[in-house]
């Protein structure tokens, strides 16, 4: 079924067609739509599922990890500040294996206040053994729930799915709701390979001694990367079932490219424009979406960079004292393997400045410009 | 009449609670009155540890540990998550100590106590942060020492009363209780069994390290506590009706006081100051009971002229 839908809404169908039970959540701009939503779906029996209004985000987390605990089925959304409360329980979901998913409406961090998009919520809490998706349309945003849903399931950890506030969560675009009985053969009913049971009684996240506490972080990190093969195959499952695929990121006349960008969220959209341009002026120009940020696509990212003389990589994020993140994350990928290449960070749309085509082409002119960079970070559209 | 303790444990030897701890017994207990079909949530406190380390644990029913200030969250998380699964019949109880509880843990505590969460949530109060080592909590009386109310600067304000919290949140069920009156503290779980909705338990549990006393010495200073008012045995239904269930000797707060090296700095000044705040204290708690007798009575008389059920206070009534 087609419909005109927000982001927001794509995130509560996603939810609603991986039939979730479980679902508490805290509003906060612009995550909010989503939770008036889903409650709408859950008064009105659309949706057979307890939506338990916390008074906080850090507890909206805490009862997604008891009902996970307890073997059901959860799903919470947030953005910024209430991302940034929950994240000592963000550790806890994922050290307890849990295959919690949520949505964020990536917002920029105060202070000072601010309501508008960038991704420095989301990106601060890259260490917590999260995976993390970012979703460059509104109808990513919806396949992107039900999938996460598939690979936290086989690899047992939480997932995360960012959109960008405001850009995606309160624009409306044509997207394909899936039929829920198509989406309930690609997701079968959650089985938890473990859960608090009275008849086989277990402690779970009681006290590790040193002995032991490091064997269960290697096991976190081998999960980690199994869920690149699982978000592979459920991304080509998700092909066959849907006739939709993504890939764990993805090159846009990426092939030949002299300058290659590298975008994550809704920068992408604007740049496959601007690659296009560039394209029908015979130069080669190209893109690479990262779409999966952790865990973090080493090799096929190494793979596409090791043929590119330059790079520029656009961040909107900054982590302070250092670059941009994809930037620093790029630039460790390549290091000893790709001599040849240059990395040229960029730092852009912080706080919801557009990032315009217009932008995206001064980068371009940029990089063709400079044979390698005269610094780790160029701000772009900063006033003097 | 000798009263029965249930027979089967849930509580093996093998624990690793100091010698004397209060909390040991008091979880003892109450898995014995709530039985097979419950399960624990555990935040960070004594009893992060007192169970075990992985991979061991000396408790026979599931237990989830959770992050300090999500103890009612996280249970009231598990009870959904088992109702999502038409699973109706397992007592979800969340048991934290008194910093989990009257400090770090007050607001998701609030949170389930508004909603009404179905959980038991039990607080073993051992009215300083004794896990890490002696520090004081919210839950520290007044004028105890701590290692950070250290002499001369002595703990000076009193004690949070947590109870008064709870009954303002109008939940069906609160009660104190202690393990050195079993079997009130049976009781008192039992019932909290047969209710529905949040059911909070104030449990004073006796620290021997903590309170500095030897420890064979927990019960005789954990009954001290009710017999000299500092720690009356009462409950509370729907924050209104008051019924005290032990009746206490009324013996000066002395007696409680002289054993514990926490007070060992107490001047007679000082143990006046005490005795004026339990009696304060006691004198409303009192008031509040009578006020429960008088409505009760009130009542029954307005409906056949008999005695009402509540007046004799003995809070044994089905709910």
């Amino acid at each position: 079924m087609e419909r005109v839908i927000s982001g927001n809404e794509a995130v509560a169908y996603g939810a609603m067609l991986s039939r979730v039970q479980i679902i508490p959540a805290y509003p906060i701009s612009p995550q909010t739509t989503i939770v008036e939503a889903l409650s709408d779906f859950c008064g009105s029996g659309k949706l057979k599922a307890d939506f338990i209004k916390v008074e906080s985000e850090h507890s909206a987390m805490a009862c997604c990890i008891g009902a996970a605990s307890a073997g059901a089925r959860t799903f919470t959304a947030t953005s910024a500040q209430g991302l940034a409360l929950m994240h000592e329980v963000l550790h806890w979901a994922a050290g307890s294996r849990l295959p919690i998913v949520m949505a964020n409406v990536n917002r920029a961090m105060a202070a000072p206040w601010t309501m508008w998009c960038d991704q420095g919520d989301s990106l601060s809490q890259r260490d917590t053994g999260w995976l993390q998706f970012y979703c460059e349309d509104n109808q990513e945003v919806l396949d992107s729930i039900i999938m996460a849903y598939r690979i936290s399931e086989k690899v047992l950890l939480p997932s995360m799915v960012c959109l960008d506030g405001f850009i995606l969560s309160h624009t409306y675009e044509q997207v394909d709701i899936p039929d829920i009985k198509e989406v309930d053969r690609y997701l079968p009913s959650y089985v938890p390979k473990f859960k608090l049971d009275v008849d086989d009684p277990h402690s779970f996240n009681g006290a590790f001694l040193p002995d032991v506490y490091m064997e269960q972080r290697v096991k976190l990190q081998e999960a980690m990367e199994q869920a690149k093969s699982e978000a592979r195959a459920a991304d080509e499952e998700f092909g066959k079932a849907f006739g939709r695929r993504y890939g764990i990121m993805e090159e846009y006349a990426a092939e030949d490219a002299d300058v290659l960008l590298v975008t994550r969220g809704t920068i992408t959209g604007t740049a496959r424009v601007v690659v296009d341009d560039y394209r029908k002026k015979g130069e080669k120009v190209g893109l690479l979406k990262m779409k999966m940020f952790r865990p973090f696509p080493t090799e096929e990212v190494r793979r596409v960079l090791q043929k590119v003389r330059k790079v520029a990589v656009i961040d909107r994020n900054i982590s302070f004292g250092a670059t941009g993140i994809f930037a620093q994350e790029i630039r460790s990928v390549l290091h000893q393997h790709g001599e040849g290449t240059s990395v040229f960070g960029f730092i852009a749309g912080l706080g919801g400045r557009d990032v315009t085509p217009g932008v995206l082409q001064e980068i371009v002119e940029q990089v063709k410009g400079k044979e390698a960079p005269e610094g780790d970070i160029v701000w772009m559209g900063v006033k003097p | 009449m000798r009263y029965e303790l249930p027979k089967e444990e849930f509580l093996y030897s093998g624990h690793i609670g100091c010698p004397g701890c209060g909390a040991s017994l008091a979880m003892r207990y109450a898995l014995q009155a709530l039985g097979k079909k419950t399960m624990v949530v555990i935040p960070a406190c004594c009893w992060s540890t007192v169970g075990g380390f992985f991979p061991s644990t000396s408790l026979k029913v599931p237990i989830l540990h959770t992050a300090f200030e999500t103890a009612a969250i996280t249970a009231s998380g598990v009870k959904k998550g088992l109702l999502a699964q038409g699973i109706e019949d397992v007592q979800v109880m969340a048991w934290a100590g008194d910093g989990g509880t009257f400090d770090i843990g007050l607001q998701a505590l609030s949170g389930s106590a508004e909603r009404n969460d179905d959980i038991i949530y039990v607080c073993y109060d051992n009215e300083a942060y004794m896990n890490t080592g002696i520090q004081r909590s919210s839950a520290t009386p007044f004028l105890s020492w701590t290692t950070t109310t250290p002499n001369p600067v002595f703990k000076d304000t009193p004690k949070k009363d947590i109870m008064e919290i709870m009954a303002a949140h109008r939940i069906p069920y609160a009660a104190t209780a202690t393990p050195s009156f079993p079997e009130d503290f049976l009781e008192k779980m039992r019932k909290a069994k047969q209710v529905k909705g949040l059911r909070f338990i104030h449990i004073l549990s006796s620290c021997p390290p903590g309170w500095k006393f030897p420890s064979e010495l927990s019960v005789k200073i954990s009954r001290l506590a009710v017999e000299t008012k500092v720690f009356p045995l009462y409950e509370i239904e729907n924050g209104r009706k008051y019924t005290l269930t032990v009746e206490p000797k009324g013996l000066p707060v002395g007696e409680y006081l002289k054993l514990q090296g926490r007070f060992g700095h107490l001047t007679e000044k000082m143990i006046q100051a005490i005795q004026a705040n339990v009696d304060e204290e006691w004198s409303i708690l009192r008031e509040k009971v009578r006020g429960t007798r008088r409505e009760a009575k009130g009542k029954a008389k307005g409906r056949n002229g008999q005695k009402g059920k509540g007046e004799r206070g003995t809070g044994r009534e089905s709910p």
